[in-house]
């Protein structure tokens, strides 16, 4: 029996040679500085005294001055019946103006520590060359559980969603103590390691869901700006999360321009592309070869 | 992609029973959790449980400003609602800061800056809960809770009663006053005993509640500056000639009728050296 090859074991070979590893890593890279960095400044505080910022990503204060709050945990608390503070709504308006800016669902990709867990079940799978269906669960399931996480918020006159919402779990739990919560994280990676292939992130995550919302009118956007040098080798479908997004932009007559607010601007597709099809531009770029 | 209007309503009816599933397993879930155990104490100022867990988003501003390792957020292993602050009393008590750092630390409203003055806070009720573990009330000398009690001698109060065991003894009992104790929780950490006999528990757990029917006749009077009832006629007992009444005492007697005449003799005798003397 042929052994067959999975795209993404061969993904980044082609462009690794022509821009060397950093060239054909950039993004990556510099995502889980984002990451990791971001995770550093809360654990300032808590390991050395050191109070940059306060808080955690639900909630932060940055040098007792500038108030972040999550704004999908506000609005749950809004359906609670909870009337919302001023310094809240300040702190989720910020929020959601930057988000605006940068693209939704950068919070996914260059924030949130929970795409680490999944990145890396996701690299392992294809190291391994287990390959996962969708298991039967549709992308759109993620938009329900939003849904329900409101519904639910409105029902219970509670959060509910926080009780096992794994982002929260994660990064308040670095910072305040996790417990078992690792169990949950452990089980999170290994659903998207062994079960369903990119099964979290991409398809039943509420948070990513709500900026998928936010980011279907944000500024910064993928642009195939490039698209007639594409060389049809796929890599891009394979490394994007969200690869049904790609189509339209590459291979469309339309615009160039990613304009799917699942896109999470992780760049991994500009990082891979051997002939260099993808950069980032604003929505309204009109420069296009095709 | 076009999909028939077959496939719409299966693709939706799946969706739609994936997340009642997951709806209903976090329903049952947060049942569980939203009951707050009796030692886990919220952080001053906030709001009642069923409203704090509605406002509370779980950022942990509280812990941070909080000076002393006092507040923690709940883990999984904790039994209280994930992620929420909260503080055991045997463990270490609120220290009661007078600036009350966690209350203004809070951006969502669950812990309520309308309060100021750390003094008002409602965390809970301190009650001895077992009197007879409590050594003071078996007559040794403790008085520790209130010693440690940050507002000492109003929250806790000591008073003396008799020691009817040994006759002679007092002793001297805390009392928790229900006006001024905070429930910060001092007195639980401090206890003495291998396991507190004084607890702070939830102020729904401590306290009972007295219809609004009932009035108290002394306090009505109080607030409306005058006498109920005119006129205002001085209690005094109906008895039969002859007896008397003596609520704490005898109860009721025979006025024992003395001559004047003994009474006289009794009292001149009182001064004379030899009358004990003859008696005898």
């Amino acid at each position: 029996m042929k052994k067959k090859i999975n795209i993404c074991q061969k993904t980044g070979i082609d462009a690794q040679k022509s821009k060397g590893w950093l060239g054909a890593n950039k993004y990556l890279v510099m995502r889980r500085i984002s990451q990791l960095s971001i995770l550093f400044l809360f654990l300032l505080g808590p390991w050395f005294g050191i109070w940059i910022v306060k808080g955690n990503l639900t909630s932060s204060l940055t040098l007792d001055t500038l108030p972040l709050t999550d704004p999908y945990v506000l609005m749950q608390s809004f359906f609670t019946g909870h009337s919302i503070t001023q310094d809240a709504l300040i702190g989720a308006l910020i929020v959601v103006v930057f988000y605006l800016i940068v693209g939704g669902r950068v919070f996914c990709s260059w924030v949130c520590p929970v795409n680490i867990v999944t990145d890396t079940a996701n690299w392992l799978r294809c190291k391994l060359g287990i390959q996962n269906k969708g298991g039967g669960i549709a992308s759109k399931t993620r938009y329900w559980i939003l849904a329900m996480s409101f519904v639910l918020a409105f029902v219970t006159g509670s959060i509910v969603w926080e009780l096992v919402n794994p982002v929260s779990i994660l990064h308040r739990g670095i910072i305040f103590g996790m417990s078992f919560g690792w169990g949950l994280i452990a089980l999170i990676f290994l659903f998207d390691f062994l079960v369903v292939n990119k099964g979290w992130c991409s398809r039943l995550c509420p948070v990513g869901a709500f900026y998928s919302l936010l980011g279907k009118g944000s500024l910064i956007r993928v642009n195939a700006k490039d698209r007639d040098k594409c060389t049809d080798c796929l890599e891009c479908f394979s490394v994007c999360p969200e690869s049904q997004i790609i189509k339209p932009a590459l291979k469309g007559q339309g615009s160039s321009i990613i304009l799917d607010g699942n896109c999470t601007n992780c760049g991994r597709c500009i990082d891979i592309c051997e002939p260099d099809v993808f950069s980032y531009s604003t929505r309204f770029n009109k420069n296009t070869t095709k | 992609m076009a999909i028939s209007r077959r496939e719409f309503i299966i693709n939706s009816a799946r969706l739609a029973t994936t997340t009642t599933l997951i709806a209903t397993g976090l329903l049952s879930y947060s049942k569980y959790s939203y009951s707050l155990p009796a030692k886990a104490i919220r952080p001053p100022g906030a709001l009642k449980e069923k409203d704090f867990i509605s406002a509370c988003v779980r950022c942990g501003l509280c812990v941070n400003d909080c000076p002393f390792p006092t507040l923690s957020l709940a883990t999984l292993e904790d039994d209280v609602a994930l992620g929420t602050p909260f503080f055991t009393a045997r463990e270490a008590g609120c220290e009661m800061c007078d600036d009350i750092p966690c209350v203004k630390a809070c951006p969502t409203g669950a812990l309520d800056k309308s309060l100021t003055d750390i003094n008002k806070a409602k965390m809970g009720l301190a009650r001895i809960v077992d009197t007879k573990g409590c050594i003071a009330y078996q007559g040794l000398r403790c008085e520790v809770c209130y010693n440690v009690c940050p507002i000492r001698g109003k929250a806790i109060t000591i008073e003396m009663r008799h020691n009817k065991r040994s006759g002679k003894h007092a002793v001297f009992i805390p009392i928790v006053n229900y006006d001024h104790c905070t429930g910060c929780g001092k007195c639980e950490q401090a206890c003495i005993m291998e396991e507190a006999v004084i607890k702070v528990l939830p102020t729904k757990l401590a306290m009972g509640k007295r219809q609004d029917s009932y009035k108290l006749g002394w306090e009505e009077k109080q607030k409306s500056g005058q006498s109920l009832v005119s006129p205002d006629i001085e209690h005094k007992y109906n008895l039969p000639e002859g007896k008397k009444y003596d609520l704490q005492g005898e109860g009721l007697t025979d006025i024992k009728v003395e001559s004047t005449l003994d009474n006289a003799l009794e009292s001149l005798n009182k001064f004379n050296p030899l009358f004990d003397i003859k008696s005898k």
